[in-house]
């Protein structure tokens, strides 16, 4: 599968400033592995080492938000990577 | 090395770096690096003056380790950070690193990291990839020592420091906020707690064997028998092999107590160390007592300790330091520096006499590191 995948401005030291990538992987966690593997770094940074989501980070599969990495994603899908952070 | 002297600031926004000459006279402000990182600590390795660690994370992003080979000129991110194992049986997860120490000059390339929740990790290759201290992390009694809980400060319970006996690696302390000082003497296969006569005033036994909050702890360097503590709940020294400490915050002035986070040993007399007290009454405001800071020195090992405000704000000055804030430089006249949640930092050239300001306007500080300039 491909997909199209948001890089929020958090993330973009990592991707030499791109903010939107292309990216394969069936599910939210191969995306984020394939990331990984190009960007030594961005998945642990997003997602924890029990593969949950952190918790001022937020990750859609289109509209539909998900907090773990299982879910699964189509052809085509567009990944969504946002950080979210009240408070200063 | 140059006789040049550099400050590492860590602080809630990013990391600072302060440099002067030999005679400490005039500061130059660098930075910031990684503006935006909350920077837990920013240490320099004495045992190459040139590799250098940050503890580094953000309000969104998870924890990670940033690291420097060639005295800071250029930075990356270590391949694998402080992580539990993913079939952790208590389902931890790494919430940022708090304190980073090198390890022991017999074995260079070794630093040692506790993270939050509490949990100690250890590299071998420069803080390059990290490796649980299964010793610690899986201990039977972990749980009890370390029971899960939201809060503290800075944002959750850490392993609040780690100490290396410069006489062998194998023995090592660490300062916990729920389990008090805990001691090994074979590098992290084993622990036991080491709190007799440390008081819990928030327990209903006030002398548990473990559940203290240890704030900071240091070793004298020329009596590494000699233990000094600065504990949540009064100041204490202890004397190994004794294993019983003594509450020598006891002989501060009523008025001024013995609460605060940080507690500095001098480098050449075992008999010297210097606290920054606060305000640990009613609601523990821990601000400078009646807003006029001033550091304690003791130099009778705790029987008796004087006041240190020459310079500090006469009044209206509502210090915070945090428990990596404070810190000497080894030189001599030992130099003593400290910064407060204010973004200030403060310094004495002549072991405490009097006091100056020598930066301010940084977010708050959340560690301050003295090393030579390489």
């Amino acid at each position: 599968m491909s997909v199209s995948v948001l890089i929020p401005s958090q993330l973009t030291a990592y991707t030499d400033g791109a903010t939107r990538l292309a990216a394969a992987g069936a599910t939210v966690g191969e995306v984020l592995d394939d990331l990984d593997a190009r960007f030594p770094g961005l998945r642990f940074r997003v997602v924890d080492e029990q593969d949950r989501v952190r918790r001022h980070m937020r990750i859609f599969v289109g509209r539909r938000e998900t907090r773990t990495t299982g879910v699964s994603v189509a052809d085509g899908d567009e990944v969504l990577i946002f950080g979210a952070l009240s408070g200063g | 090395m140059t006789d040049d002297i550099q400050l590492l600031i860590g602080t809630r926004k990013g990391a600072w770096t302060l440099r002067s000459d030999a005679a400490r006279k005039t500061w130059s402000v660098e930075g910031p690096l990684f503006l935006g990182q909350i920077i837990n600590h920013f240490v320099v390795d004495p045992r190459d003056g040139r590799t250098m660690l940050m503890a580094a994370s953000t309000g969104h992003l998870g924890p990670t380790i940033l690291r420097s080979t060639d005295g800071g000129k250029t930075w990356a991110e270590a391949r694998q950070p402080p992580a539990f194992s993913k079939d952790d049986p208590h389902g931890r997860t790494v919430h940022h690193t708090f304190w980073l120490e090198p390890g022991h000059a017999d074995e260079p390339g070794v630093w040692w990291a506790g993270v939050s929740p509490q949990a100690l990790f250890r590299s071998a290759d420069q803080g390059d990839t990290w490796e649980g201290v299964a010793g610690l992390n899986e201990h039977p009694k972990v749980l009890d020592w370390f029971p899960p809980m939201d809060g503290g400060t800075p944002d959750g319970p850490m392993v609040a420091g780690i100490v290396i006996d410069p006489r062998g690696a194998r023995h090592m302390y660490l300062a916990t906020p729920t389990a008090g000082v805990l001691e090994t003497t074979d590098q992290g296969a084993t622990w036991a707690p080491l709190n007799e006569n440390v008081r819990c005033d928030y327990l209903p036994d006030p002398y548990p064997e473990y559940g203290q909050d240890a704030h900071q702890i240091a070793l004298a360097p020329t009596n590494p028998d000699r233990l000094w503590q600065q504990n949540h709940c009064g100041i204490y020294r202890l004397d190994r092999p004794a294993r019983r400490w003594d509450r020598i915050g006891d002989n501060m002035p009523r008025e001024v107590g013995d609460i605060g986070f940080s507690i500095v040993p001098h480098p050449r007399c075992a008999e010297t160390a210097w606290v920054f007290p606060m305000d640990g009454t009613e609601v523990w405001p821990r601000v400078s007592p009646g807003g006029k800071p001033a550091v304690y020195r003791t130099r009778d090992g705790g029987a008796s300790w004087e006041r240190q405000d020459k310079g500090f704000p006469r009044e209206q000055g509502w210090f915070t330091v945090k428990r990596q804030a404070m810190c000497g430089d080894g030189r001599d006249p030992f130099g003593l520096y400290l910064g407060t949640t204010g973004g200030e930092v403060w310094m004495s050239g002549d072991e405490g006499e009097s006091f100056r300001q020598i930066a301010a306007h940084l977010p708050e500080i959340y560690s301050v590191v003295a090393a030579p300039l390489p």
